[in-house]
């Protein structure tokens, strides 16, 4: 067996491995790539949809619409997707494929004017606004999508988080907690309140919708400030074009 | 057991009583307090645990001749690091839904120190088939204490188990919670899972006495 102390030795290991693993991983991510983003297109719309109330959700579960037909229901229920730039209005069909991480990072530099996707949709009669958003939570981003119908109150949301407590902060994408948004009101007259995460137990079977609150997940509180941040800011960059649809 | 030798059978039990991973080789603590909150994510955290510790195992106790000795820590992480990666990219292409529940545990597998001290202590010194029954008993083990633990704290904490709630419904007021019973919020929290694993520490002791070391 070769000498494996020597300094030569452990250097010439060390760059094989590397190069070895490197060659590995870097063959299998390009060769997955393309399966991998298609599945996170998919998951997009899934949440997009679920978002609005068109989901396969029984008694307590969290289920989407089937991979095979969210592409039919996607152009079936979002009737138009529009990217909101400072007063202008765009219409465009994959307004849903903007990085929201990527545009917030480029809205850093003043100049640049950033681009707010939404979508609208419609389902038995009623139109939905459904905005997307992202912040962060304990760990990790935390980010999710509220819809709106045209009087500015919840109808439906999807939270989801990149890596978030198991058992705690990860229940943001549980039943119990997102349940609760809906019928929210985020606007208090004409000033914008948003919803807060609360603890407190004030209001624990979410009875009153106007108190801007939810009920907040225990062992979990920066998680559900995260959240209860992530709304108001994002709301807020939306709220003139919310304003010009509110009834 | 006519499948393995005594003395395999003893690197599957060992680690499930007397040399317990968690309760006696003290290791794994801080994923052990982090995601017991919940039976579920103990389950699930421990199968990810024995399939990790199973292969990486192996591939260390192959490699253990070639492996220079200063930078074998450096090795053993990359390995570690490396099936998971693997495991988390085909998970992404072909199990998507499956994958999003496992995301939020890379990490903590990755910096789990019993995959890193299993790989140190036996698979660096034994051969791949008894450094596979070591990772499969170490894990097992591992997997009983999270969902003893995960059991108590879902239990007196959330009044549920494996979200079923098997109490009644604490805002409703049915089954013990007619009777004044309220849940245990600090159950949830980490510091109750460091207590809870004391007391399995302290039967587990006062049990058999020859575990308890001098000094």
């Amino acid at each position: 067996m070769a000498n494996t102390d020597k300094n030569s030795y452990t250097v010439l290991f060390a760059i094989g491995m590397v190069l070895i693993v490197g060659t590995i991983l870097a063959f299998l991510a390009s060769s997955l790539k393309e399966k991998i983003a298609e599945n996170k297109r998919i998951e997009k719309q899934q949440n997009i949809l679920y978002a609005m109330g068109v989901n396969d959700n029984d008694e307590s579960s969290v289920t989407f619409v089937s991979k095979d037909i969210v592409g039919e229901e996607f152009s079936k229920y979002i009737t138009k997707q529009i990217i909101i730039t400072g007063t202008e209005i765009t219409e465009d069909n994959n307004a849903y494929l903007i990085d929201l991480k990527k545009e917030a990072a480029l809205a850093k530099d003043a100049n640049y004017q950033r681009r707010l996707p939404l979508f609208i949709g419609k389902k038995d009669g009623k139109d939905f606004y459904i905005v997307p958003m992202r912040g962060k939570g304990l760990w990790d981003a935390v980010w999710g999508y509220i819809a709106l119908d045209n009087k500015l109150i919840v109808q439906g949301v999807y939270f989801d988080h990149a890596g978030e407590t198991p058992g705690l902060g990860s229940n943001i994408k549980e039943r119990f907690f997102m349940d609760d948004f809906a019928g929210e009101h985020i606007m208090d007259g004409d000033s914008f309140k948003g919803i807060t995460a609360a603890k407190g137990n004030a209001d624990p079977k979410n009875n009153n919708k106007t108190d801007f609150e939810v009920d907040a997940i225990a062992g979990a509180t920066i998680t559900g400030d995260g959240l209860s941040a992530m709304l108001k800011k994002d709301l807020k960059m939306y709220l003139p074009y919310l304003k010009t649809i509110k009834q | 057991m006519g499948l393995l030798s005594k003395k395999d059978a003893k690197l599957i039990s060992d680690p499930l009583a007397d040399n317990n991973p968690i309760t006696i080789q003290v290791l794994g603590i801080c994923s052990a307090l982090a995601i017991t909150a919940e039976l579920k994510a103990s389950i699930v955290m421990s199968i990810a645990v024995l399939f990790v510790l199973g292969a990486g195992n192996v591939v260390i106790s192959l490699m253990r001749n070639i492996i220079p000795s200063k930078i074998r820590i450096i090795v053993q992480l990359i390995v570690v690091a490396t099936l998971v990666i693997i495991v988390d990219l085909v998970l992404k292409a072909f199990a998507y839904e499956l994958s999003k529940t496992l995301s939020v545990f890379v990490g903590l597998i990755i910096t789990n120190c019993i995959i890193m001290g299993r790989f140190e202590a036996f698979a660096l010194a034994n051969g791949p088939w008894k450094s596979f029954l070591d990772g499969i008993g170490n894990s097992l083990g591992y997997a009983l204490i999270l969902i003893i633990v995960g059991f108590f704290r879902e239990l007196l904490g959330s009044g549920s188990l494996l979200g079923y709630k098997v109490l009644g419904d604490p805002i409703e007021k049915t089954g013990v919670y007619a009777f004044g019973y309220e849940n245990n919020g600090f159950m949830l929290l980490a510091p109750m899972a460091l207590i809870t694993v004391g007391i399995i520490i302290w039967v587990q002791r006062s049990r058999n006495e020859a575990l308890i070391e001098d000094n």
